[in-house]
């Protein structure tokens, strides 16, 4: 054989060789499970933001009892940011790749639902045998649940103790007068401190959930009817109200149009504000930046007279099984495994939540007084996000932002702005 | 020998592979560069035709992605983009963010490569201000928005600074205000891209023979003079390809938009990229998104067309 015959075979070789890797890369794997062709070993693709945010090998450990539990399974996490979680369980809903159980926000429900991209879990559980009534809560849509809320954060109203009691406030607020009031004196002190902080960033627009939103619910509002948009009722029109009041009387803290939850977390850690809304999570971040800094928790104030139930805003680490899956009774397994009553309160008591199993208790003992006190306000309130399981609900808040903003600005009034939100959001809808 | 050979029956003759060259060779022959070729073809179709060519099938079709079943729908995705006002918006803070962006790093870049290019400094400040001009260059897009919004912050050091001396009595919310934001970030694109044009124009003044300015000065020219009529023209062929691939750079910005402002307060910093991020990641309006997108591309080419066109020119 020529030299030139050998190059000439070697390209060929070569661009097969490439042209089979490109094949194989674009074709990617049609089924994120593997297992042999009897079905004896199956291993389940786990993909979550959790693992990063638990102590280090938390997750793995508890992954490492449940194999031990179930020899025939394997769990592989496929762990990231939540950001990046998210995009990943897009494009795998988009091309039918996606991991036998992921973890879920409840804001993405409804568009996966939508996609059939994850399953009935109601029709599983029933197949397979499995009690519900031990769950906190289940999230579904037309009546099929998608989501399953493992565990649950809660978003408490925090005060700077110090800085209150510098204004002259004996004890956090709690109606909206008094919140008012408080602000006012906390921003009188001067020194650049501001009475509250409101993140209203439109790349993370969360704010609207839990920063406004939440005046709402605490009050026994509700931003829907019916499951449908209804942004210009009373409850609505008054929470949005009392924000712009807030922002009138000049107690907001400056930057809130670009503001994101991190920017509000530091800002109150550094002393410069004396209250905000936040999740319980950053309590020991708080403690953890500025240890100096005395602060308490309380229910978010209501309106003044109002005495039912305070809905508190939340957000949950939900788990849901892809329709792709082939393992999906082995997927509930770990889903269940997830749920049951000894799991669930170790995984709260390591991310200090709160449980989604009815019988779970997280375990405070080495923990922060503030948590047990927090349970306690949990208890007796009701969890409000009715954020969750509504379809684009990243872009209803942003929506809502949009027009919020615009009145803050002075560039259109309350009622027009709620009018414009609706709009928009029954668009969406 | 030819009078014989002609003579000779047909079927007596000799068989003509001793003249003719067998066809594998041949084929090897043609089909061998193309082979060589196939690799980065195959690399292109893989990695730009057919993304470019999905995109542009997605945004004639009501929706793709989450829709298993999308429709085509012709022209409709365009009309429902080009009739959006917030489009139409971040078309012109696109034009404003590139126009005042390319113009300042121009201008910045060859003021402080004529700097550095002086003979009036000596070698080591020219080389520690090099050194120091260079580094809003060597920091990565994420790098530079923290650090700005951390610098930019109603209690940043800007404002304690700009306090401090005087110049404002009342905190200013540069990244948070409708009427500061848009010009917050362009000054944040000047800051990140100036050195680009700094390094570049350097080398250019560097080429520029003595012997012109000689001319020059024998001729009585004075320094604007020598400015406007040796260095501009002669610098003029680096100038109009780094403002081309600038522009192209510019109006596809968006990592440093969507970390500083996501494009808000409102949507005073909506740029085009931030607008298609938006439609595809947020409203799972891929269709629209694609749609968005293509009109971005074909922009992207004009640009890249008038590039291609003058490099050509100037080979």
């Amino acid at each position: 054989m020529s030299n030139g015959a050998r190059a000439v075979r070697g390209l060929l070789v070569a661009t097969g060789a490439v042209a089979l890797a490109f094949t194989t890369a674009c074709s990617g794997s049609s089924s994120p499970s593997s297992s042999s062709s009897s079905g004896e070993k199956v291993t389940l693709e786990f993909a979550q933001w959790w693992e990063p945010e638990l102590p280090d090998g938390a997750l793995q450990g508890i992954m490492n009892d449940f194999q031990a539990a179930n020899p025939n399974i394997t769990v592989k996490l496929l762990s990231g940011p939540y950001a990046s979680t998210k995009e990943q369980v897009v494009a795998g809903a988009a091309s039918g790749t996606m991991s036998d159980v992921v973890g879920l926000d409840g804001a993405w429900v409804s568009d996966f639902a939508k996609q059939n991209a994850i399953t009935d879990l109601t029709a599983l559980m029933k197949d397979n045998g499995y009690d519900d009534s031990q769950l906190v809560s289940q999230v579904a849509i037309d009546g099929k649940t998608r989501m399953i809320p493992v565990i649950n954060f809660v978003y408490p109203m925090f005060t700077n103790t110090d800085l209150l009691t510098q204004a002259g406030v004996s004890a956090p607020p709690s109606t909206r007068t008094e919140f008012m009031d408080a602000a006012k004196k906390v921003t009188a002190l001067g020194n650049n401190t501001a009475g509250w902080v409101l993140p209203l960033s439109l790349d993370a627009p969360n704010g609207v959930q839990n920063d406004v939103m939440s005046w709402v619910w605490a009050s026994g509002g509700s931003m829907l009817k019916d499951g449908k948009p209804d942004l210009t009722n009373k409850a609505v029109t008054s929470g949005t109200q009392f924000v712009k009041d807030l922002w009138d009387a000049g107690v907001v803290a400056q930057g809130s149009f670009t503001m994101k939850e991190q920017d509000k977390v530091e800002e109150f850690t550094n002393g410069r504000v004396g209250m905000m809304i936040d999740s319980l999570a950053h309590i020991n971040l708080i403690k953890k930046e500025n240890p100096a800094l005395k602060f308490a928790i309380s229910a978010i104030p209501a309106e003044d007279g109002y005495t039912g139930p305070r809905g508190i805003p939340y957000a949950s680490w939900g788990i849901g099984i892809a329709e792709n899956s082939k393992h999906k009774a082995e997927a509930l397994k770990l889903v269940t495994y997830l749920m049951s009553k000894d799991v669930n309160s170790k995984l709260s008591t390591l991310a200090n939540a709160f449980p989604g199993n009815k019988e779970s208790k997280p375990d405070f003992s080495n923990s922060d007084p503030l948590f047990q006190q927090v349970f306690d306000i949990y208890k007796a309130g009701t969890p409000a996000n009715e954020f969750v399981g509504l379809p684009v609900s990243e872009q209803l808040m942003r929506d809502y932002g949009e027009q919020l903003q615009l009145t803050l600005n002075g560039d259109e009034s309350v009622s027009d702005a709620l009018k414009n939100a609706q709009a928009k959001w029954v668009a969406e809808f | 020998m030819s009078a014989l050979a002609q003579s000779a029956p047909l079927s007596h003759r000799d068989p003509a592979p001793t003249y003719r060259r067998p066809l594998w060779p041949r084929v090897q022959r043609i089909v061998t560069p193309y082979l060589y070729l196939l690799p980065t073809v195959l690399l292109l179709v893989v990695l730009m035709l057919v993304p470019i060519a999905m995109v542009v099938g997605y945004s004639f079709q009501d929706n793709v992605i989450t829709n298993p079943n999308p429709v085509f729908v012709g022209l409709a995705n365009y009309g429902t983009v080009l009739s959006d006002p917030v489009f139409l918006t971040a078309v012109k803070n696109t034009a404003y963010f590139t126009g005042v962006s390319v113009a300042a790093h121009m201008v910045l870049g060859l003021a402080f490569a004529m700097m550095l290019n002086s003979p009036l400094l000596a070698n080591r400040t020219k080389a520690l201000f090099r050194t120091v001009y260079v580094l809003p260059w060597l920091f990565t897009v994420a790098i530079i928005a923290v650090l700005w919004r951390m610098l930019l912050n109603p209690n940043g050091v800007v404002n304690y600074l700009l306090t401090a001396a005087g110049l404002i009595t009342k905190n200013v919310e540069w990244l948070a205000s409708p009427d500061t934001a848009l010009h917050a970030v362009t000054f944040i694109n000047i800051w990140a891209g100036y050195p680009f044009f700094m390094v570049s124009l350097l080398a250019g003044l560097q080429g520029i023979p003595k012997d012109l300015y000689e001319a020059a000065t024998v001729d009585g020219a004075n320094g604007p003079q020598k400015f406007r009529n040796v260095t501009l023209p002669q610098l003029r062929p680096i100038i109009i390809s780094m403002a081309l691939l600038d522009i192209i750079w510019t109006t596809q910005q968006f990592a440093l938009i969507w970390m500083t402002t996501g494009g808000g307060p409102i949507n005073v910093t909506e740029m085009l990229s931030t607008f298609t991020y938006k439609l595809a990641f947020s409203s799972y309006e891929f269709a629209l998104a694609s749609t968005s997108a293509v009109i971005v591309l074909v922009l992207s080419m004009l640009l890249a067309f008038v590039y291609v066109r003058y490099q050509r020119a100037r080979d």
